[in-house]
């Protein structure tokens, strides 16, 4: 029987008295790559800030690697939205990277000569290990998301959550990274949030859909009924091949 | 120049600016950075209600001060890490509130000629060798919290959730960094008042971020400023009969516009 490494029960989040997220149950199976979409103020950055520990729920459990979130802290990767981030912030790419180790370095939170190795490593991967020096404020948007991608590898994490990881990289990197997640994919446990569901295709295999509620399909395949809930127009899908490559048709109308 | 700093008070007060400097730069550094100049600003203020206290109470007024200063900045705490869009509004009122039973307590406290000024000021120059003694003990302190949680305070002030996600006890590190921020203030009301406090704690690491790439470098170059501006103060108001805390902050001013217009200027002639 497979292993739920992610367990959503009943989960609510009101953001004061505004609901975020209503009910929402999912479970994740160990080394699945699940992508949650959804249109933008649909819950996604709440639902992964919520099995990071970062938010807690105002009703329903979490598990996570059958522990609470911040007990499985250290053992998660987490790729956040560029725009997050402290630009002007006095900081290089590779002291950046080095707190991806932070969950593992102990109480002290020091880092070890294995520790800069694995940086350099992710930085290799990612191909910014030349920008090491340089201060994460003189980067392109594409760099930086190189190297939040890389701090995230740095954590050597059992699950991998990602918002948004493509939203400013060029084409020719996305699919690099989407090589580079597959690859990981043969013993992690990748989520992957977006709103393009475009840049998906060819590599999940399972989709959720979010707009407060969760409507979750475990095969990666997704039906009109839930993208109709999820962004309240139609979008159609051209499944061609076996399962789970799915190529869905960009949609004329932007989503309100 | 060293004539300046002959008398047994300019020796104190030298070792007060130089003490406080090391607090004030590396403090100073995670205050800018992480963008809590407001809160800062409202612990000192509200520092003063522990001042009218102590004289209420008859017990050291520095000693009422911290205290006061301390439980503001637990309160402060607690209410940021709760609701950060509304904390600076209650950041302002216990600003004001501070003030303001400071006041009414000193009234109430009949019978002593208490010099304000002096708190809101400062008085560099009247700095007893008790005071050079706790300065000390904040210093060590300080050094000791800042170096064993290093990469804590940098994963903190850098991206809060992904500290978070690591592991790492965000809210008790806040509860620690304002603690350490009310303790320095308090060390400051000695140098520069607490009307001036913000200027110090602020305008040395802005001055360094300019130049500096990692946060230690920031926090070394600050208290390299920090002790520049007050020993540069320190000699203008020997020599010139000025108010001690306001000439080492227009020191500290002068070099922050210089900073600004030397900015402006490399831009300027570079993009053109």
């Amino acid at each position: 029987m497979p292993v739920s490494v992610i367990e959503l029960d009943n989960v609510s989040f009101f953001y004061n008295s505004h609901p975020i997220l209503r009910d929402v149950s999912l479970k994740v199976e160990e080394r699945d790559f699940l992508a949650i979409i959804g249109p933008n103020g649909s819950g996604k950055t709440t639902l992964l800030k919520i099995v990071l520990g970062v938010l807690s729920p105002r009703q329903g459990s979490v598990k996570v690697l059958g522990k609470t979130p911040s007990e499985a802290a250290g053992l998660l990767g987490y790729v956040p939205q560029d725009t997050a981030l402290n630009k002007g912030f006095p900081i290089s790419v590779q002291d950046v990277t080095l707190m991806g180790r932070l969950g593992r370095a102990g109480r002290e939170r020091r880092y070890t000569s294995e520790d800069r190795a694995l940086a350099r490593q992710v930085l290799e991967k990612v191909g910014m290990w030349e920008y090491r020096d340089r201060p994460i404020g003189k980067l392109s948007g594409g760099q930086r998301q190189r190297v939040l991608i890389a701090r995230a590898l740095c954590a050597e994490p059992k699950i991998l959550l990602m918002d948004e990881p493509t939203a400013s990289v060029d084409t020719q990197f996305q699919t690099h990274l989407y090589d580079l997640l597959k690859e990981l994919n043969a013993t992690i446990t990748i989520v992957v949030v977006s709103h393009d569901m475009n840049v998906l295709s060819g590599y999940i295999n399972s989709v959720a859909c979010l707009n407060q509620t969760l409507f979750y399909h475990d095969e990666g395949e997704i039906t009109d009924e839930m993208l109709h809930s999820a962004y309240h127009c139609p979008v159609d899908l051209i499944a061609h091949g076996g399962v789970p490559h799915r190529v869905l048709r960009k949609h004329d109308h932007e989503d309100r | 120049m060293l004539d300046a700093f002959q008398p047994e008070f300019m020796r104190n007060a030298l070792l007060a600016a130089l003490l406080t400097s090391v607090v004030c730069g590396i403090i100073g550094t995670l205050v800018v950075v992480n963008r809590i100049v407001f809160i800062s600003g409202g612990i000192a203020h509200a520092a003063y209600g522990g001042i009218g206290l102590a004289f209420f109470l008859r017990i050291p007024p520095l000693a009422g001060a911290a205290g006061f200063a301390l439980v503001t900045a637990m309160i402060m705490s607690a209410v940021t890490l709760k609701n950060k869009q509304r904390a600076d509004t209650v950041v302002g009122v216990m600003w004001a509130f501070g003030m303001a039973l400071g006041i009414i307590l000193v009234d109430l406290s009949s019978g002593y000629n208490v010099d304000l000024m002096s708190y809101l000021f400062g008085s560099i120059l009247a700095v007893p060798r008790s005071d050079i003694l706790m300065m000390a003990l904040v210093d060590i302190g300080v050094l000791i919290i800042v170096g064993a949680l290093y990469n804590s305070f940098l994963a903190l002030s850098f991206d809060e959730e992904f500290a978070m996600a690591m592991g790492i006890r965000v809210d008790v590190l806040y509860y620690v960094l304002l603690g350490m921020i009310a303790l320095s203030v308090i060390m400051l009301i000695r140098i520069v008042g607490l009307i001036l406090v913000i200027a110090l704690l602020t305008i040395p690491p802005f001055i360094a971020e300019k130049f500096c790439r990692s946060l230690k470098a920031m926090m070394v170059v600050s208290v390299f400023l920090n002790c520049l501006f007050s020993l540069v103060g320190l000699w203008f108001s020997y020599t010139l009969n000025l108010t001690s805390g306001a000439t080492i902050i227009m020191v500290a001013a002068v070099f922050f516009f210089a900073s600004v217009v030397y900015e402006w200027a490399r831009e300027y002639f570079s993009g053109a």
